[in-house]
């Protein structure tokens, strides 16, 4: 079964005066399907504005569709019934490491979520330590969170989500507000989950090289998914995503220019090895 | 150096006090301030005395940081002297112009100094040797009695430990903004008292716009990692009495005993 799945997904934001009155309604996210199998390492691109983050919204039932269906792991998110179910069953990472870290110390924040969940004192501890080792984070857990860097509170945010172990971890741009080193930690950790922890993975950004590793690739635009594929097949289509107002990665770009250019190589190369590689064919 | 400051005034060492559990910390200030009013004459205080010089010992803090703490209150000590000094009716000791002394003046206004010190001194242990977090359990734990009166003491908790943990954030942010307009060529530094007032306004505004968005950032990732207020929540560090708070509780009892006997023979 899938874990997550949106049927004809509508949103739509209704901006309103003083009185009250209907001033415009803005369609955020435009009849969206798409499915996602356990395991998968999900990529969602797209601008600023795009909707993605309405749509990551709607996976952990904080928003609820105007129109259509959302199904975590069986459930429709609008039955109340379910709601923390849900909650548990699709974490939730967001751009801001400063506004979503509510312990005073590391650990006591990564036991929030399970303190939530009633877990009984014993098993909370144990849940907080491994989490805080799967990210590497173990020797900062008595440390203050406003002393980590932007990377490492990211980090012990994922934590904080992993502890509450769920089934599927939806990261909202969770890059945005780090620097390199920051984000290369970030992507790393993100990585182990996925092929470690075998956790379903839906992350959302507007950085190409993150979602290289990908099993698939959503891209969307004012509210559409405007493509869907494979890293490469999505890569292959560099007119397209300039289109989009996307980049691709500096490789992918170069191969490019250089196959328009006349050299004979493939579309979509990826990484670097790649690329030598099929420069080494040209001579 | 922002992110060093310490809330309250927590004095970070390891003694009995420190390792108390925070309830018995809280109930023992409260009943100490309680027997301060219990006792009406000098001797009355004498117990008082030898429980807070034991307290302050067993603590390990040293005396100065309780000291501290009177600096705040040094105008309303000197008020109150002053006032039951020359107020007093009774025997006259010294008399000018026409303001008089009085033997009771003195003693009374004696009896205030010791009075208001040690409330003081009394108050400041308990949050020189508890951290703020501690405190925030503790008080969720002691006054969970009030749920009964519909006192929402669970969200008033979380509130207060919310707070402690976006002050630094804040404080760097309020820092960031005034930097940001220094370089515009605003100026906080010259000027007396109401135009550096006047001129902390603009500075309120956008640190006020950014508090509510963090405030609702917070909410929203809060109930996402399933926050649904206190009932069903389960501790990560559950307070748990030890022999030690009982042993505590024995003393603080005996002391109060001691002082309405006190109270009683004199």
């Amino acid at each position: 079964m899938e874990i997550v799945k949106t049927e004809n997904l509508t949103f739509e934001y209704i901006r309103r005066d003083e009185e009250d009155n209907v001033e415009g309604i803005t369609t955020a996210v435009d009849n969206v399907s798409l499915s996602v199998e356990p395991g998968q390492f999900i990529a969602i691109l797209g601008h600023n504005g795009s909707g993605k983050s309405t749509l990551a919204k709607h996976l952990n039932a904080i928003l609820y569709p105007t129109e259509g269906t959302v199904w975590i792991d069986g459930n429709d998110t609008k039955d109340d019934s379910k709601l923390w179910t849900i909650r548990e069953t699709a974490g939730m990472v967001f751009q801001n490491p400063d506004n979503q870290i509510i312990g005073q110390v590391v650990e006591e924040d990564v036991g929030f979520g399970p303190e939530n969940m009633g877990v009984p004192t014993k098993e909370i501890w144990e849940r907080v330590e491994e989490s805080l080792k799967v990210v590497g984070m173990y020797e900062y857990r008595k440390s203050s969170p406003n002393r980590l860097s932007g990377g490492q509170k990211q980090r012990v945010s994922i934590a904080g989500v992993l502890a509450m172990h769920p089934k599927c971890i939806v990261l909202d741009e969770p890059t945005a507000m780090l620097d390199p080193v920051g984000r290369r930690e970030v992507i790393n950790a993100v990585r182990g989950l996925n092929d470690v922890e075998k956790i379903t993975i839906i992350l959302i950004t507007h950085y190409m090289d993150e979602i290289v590793n990908a099993d698939k690739v959503f891209v969307m635009d004012r509210g559409h998914i405007e493509m869907e594929g494979t890293p490469r097949e999505i890569f292959s289509q560099v007119e397209r995503l300039k289109e989009l107002r996307l980049d691709v990665p500096q490789v992918t770009e170069l191969a490019y220019i250089l196959r328009q250019r006349g050299l004979p190589i493939p579309l979509g190369i990826l990484t670097i090895d790649e690329l030598t590689e099929a420069l080494k064919k040209c001579r | 150096m922002l992110r060093d400051i310490t809330l309250g005034q927590y004095y970070p060492t390891d003694s009995v006090i420190h390792r108390l559990d925070p309830r018995v910390k809280l109930f023992g200030t409260l009943m100490f301030l309680i027997s301060l009013f219990v006792a009406d004459n000098f001797i009355g205080y004498i117990p008082a005395v030898i429980f807070l010089v034991t307290v302050i010992t067993l603590s390990k803090v040293p005396f100065k940081y309780m000291v501290k703490g009177m600096r705040a209150i040094l105008f309303l000590l000197l008020l109150s002297v002053v006032f039951n000094l020359f107020t007093i009716k009774g025997e006259v000791l010294v008399s000018f112009w026409k303001l008089s002394i009085t033997k009771e003046g003195i003693k009374t206004a004696g009896f205030m100094a010791f009075r208001l010190s040690f409330l003081v001194i009394g108050s400041s242990i308990m949050t020189l040797t508890t951290t703020p977090n501690n405190l925030t359990d503790g008080l969720e734990k002691g006054m969970g009695f009030l749920k009964i009166f519909k006192v929402p003491v669970h969200e008033i908790a979380m509130m207060m430990s919310i707070a402690l943990r976006f002050i630094p954030i804040l404080v760097e942010e309020t820092d960031k903004i005034m930097k940001a307009q220094i370089a515009r060529g605003a100026d906080f530094e010259s000027g007396n008292l109401i135009k550096k007032a006047k001129s902390m306004v603009p500075l309120l505004v956008p640190l006020f716009v950014s508090a509510f968005r963090r405030a609702n950032d917070l909410a929203m990732a809060m109930e996402a990692r399933g926050y649904k207020g206190g009932a069903g929540r389960t501790k990560m560090k559950p307070l748990v009495y030890k022999s030690r708070d009982g042993i505590s509780y024995l003393v603080i009892f005996a002391y109060f005993a001691l002082m309405i006997v006190l109270r009683k023979l004199f």
